[in-house]
């Protein structure tokens, strides 16, 4: 082997010894990783009661209410499969409206999810209104056929 | 057009002003110190240069 | 297998040469981009249907971010170069490259910051596509002050070009990060093989703004570079002629 022959090997082995071991590391935290818990993950005891948990979902439709002479509001996160009822007394994000996805920071008490914050989460979509008006009937007949959101934002893919 | 409306930015004017205007420095000081970076190395050049002559002469 | 061709392309007076003959010409182009695009985006271009006219950020967010990521894989190519080939202009390109990726980096996390406060309602998360793409920002940093600390630029080349190689796994991190894991950033709208998530009429300025912070690259590179020629060239006789 020339010497630039065995620098090239050198060069190869740094970036596949590094990348196979970030793969391990990666592997190893990746529920830490996870930034939140999808309604499902938590149905099924994956998220720890004890303390503060992060839930991701859409925002059911017709489910949001405001409490009358608060700032409370109440709503329910879905992802199509299992639902979580939140309650949340705060100012709401721009981008929270039904069928959005939204993450919720807080605290199980009972059946209820507690949230001491929510942020909400957008698509990769982007379009003028006038293009989201004419896809929105083949839209929700898409969603209601498939039983699973079209263009939302998907939640949590299981445990990967 | 309407001016106004354009410069409110449908209420967003804050944040997408403050995006626009951020992205201007950084790119205007980016070129700044890349031709500084280019010019002082030209003159300190001529100068090592300049000064060669001088002691051949 | 003969790389005469390679080793001529990379002497420093040809390339000092070529690179202030491009130079003008990639940034009188970048220049007429960036306006373009600036101006079809903000004026032109529809606003969204969801974020309204919050979503004009885009334009400069994302071209931003692409580039701090493009930026960091010239520079790890060019340092890795470098090492093999032993050739110094290649460890000059990978230097000129560092102080650019960064200041795109922090421009990309700025932006982002800025926009996900109004739609997010956040300025900042932990998730991991805002953490890996701060964790960039840093590996330039590193990189600049790790070259800073020798004297000598052979020893500074080469330990330098090898922290650039550690560092590139962070950028397939970065972009895949929004799929392997919940994230609060969405997945990609415009690098992934079917067809971009986006509008046409939106990703029109989006191509022509990141064609122009490519080009506007290009130009810095060029001027920097030149830079670091003469400064290592120092003593060469072609210096002589050129100055």
């Amino acid at each position: 082997m020339t010497p630039r022959q065995k620098r090239m090997v050198t060069v190869v082995a740094i970036v596949a010894g590094v990348g196979i071991a970030t793969a391990f590391a990666l592997k190893a935290f990746n529920q830490n990783l996870l930034y939140y818990y999808s309604p499902t993950q938590v149905h099924a005891g994956e998220a720890p009661d004890s303390r503060s948990i992060r839930v991701g979902g859409l925002v059911e439709n017709g489910s949001l209410k405001r409490q009358p002479g608060s700032m409370e509001v109440t709503f329910v996160l879905t992802d199509y499969q299992q639902t979580v009822p939140v309650s949340y007394t705060g100012v709401l994000p721009d981008l929270f409206r039904e069928g959005q996805g939204v993450i919720a920071r807080g605290k199980m008490d009972g059946n209820r999810f507690v949230a001491e914050e929510v942020l909400a989460k957008h698509d990769e979509n982007y379009m003028p209104p006038e293009v989201a008006d004419s896809l929105k009937p083949h839209m929700d007949a898409a969603n209601s056929a498939a039983g699973a959101p079209a263009a939302a934002a998907t939640p949590a893919p299981g445990s990967t | 057009m309407d001016l106004q409306k354009f410069f409110e930015m449908g209420g967003y004017a804050v944040y997408v002003w403050t995006s626009y205007g951020l992205t201007a420095l950084v790119l205007l000081w980016n070129w700044w110190a890349a031709r500084r970076s280019e010019a002082e190395a030209q003159t300190a050049a001529k100068r090592r240069n300049e000064l060669a002559l001088e002691r051949s002469s | 297998m003969s790389w005469t061709w390679f080793h001529k392309l990379a002497s420093p007076p040809h390339a000092y040469r070529i690179l202030g003959t491009i130079a003008p010409w990639f940034g009188w182009a970048s220049l007429a981009l960036i306006l373009l695009a600036t101006w079809w985006g903000l004026v032109k271009a529809p606003a969204d249907y969801q974020q309204g006219d919050g979503f004009r950020i885009l334009y400069v967010h994302a071209p931003s971010a692409w580039m701090s990521m493009f930026t960091y894989v010239v520079m790890a190519v060019a340092a890795g170069v470098g090492l093999i080939w032993r050739i110094k202009l290649a460890h000059a390109a990978a230097a000129a490259c560092a102080p650019i990726g960064a200041s795109f980096t922090f421009l990309a996390l700025a932006t982002g910051s800025i926009w996900g406060k109004p739609m997010w309602g956040t300025w900042w998360v932990w998730d991991a596509r805002l953490t890996s793409e701060l964790l960039l920002l840093f590996l330039y940093l590193g990189y600049m002050a790790l070259r800073a600390s020798f004297d000598d630029p052979q020893r500074a080349d080469r330990a330098s070009a090898v922290l650039a190689l550690v560092g590139v796994i962070n950028v397939p991190i970065i972009h895949y990060s929004v799929e392997w894991w919940s994230t609060l950033h969405q997945p990609a709208s415009v690098t992934k093989f079917d067809k971009p998530s986006i509008d046409l009429a939106m990703l029109i300025p989006l191509f022509i703004m990141i064609v122009g912070f490519q080009l506007y690259f290009g130009w810095a590179v060029s001027r920097r570079l030149r830079g670091e020629i003469l400064r290592r060239e120092r003593n060469a006789n072609w210096l002589k002629e050129a100055a």
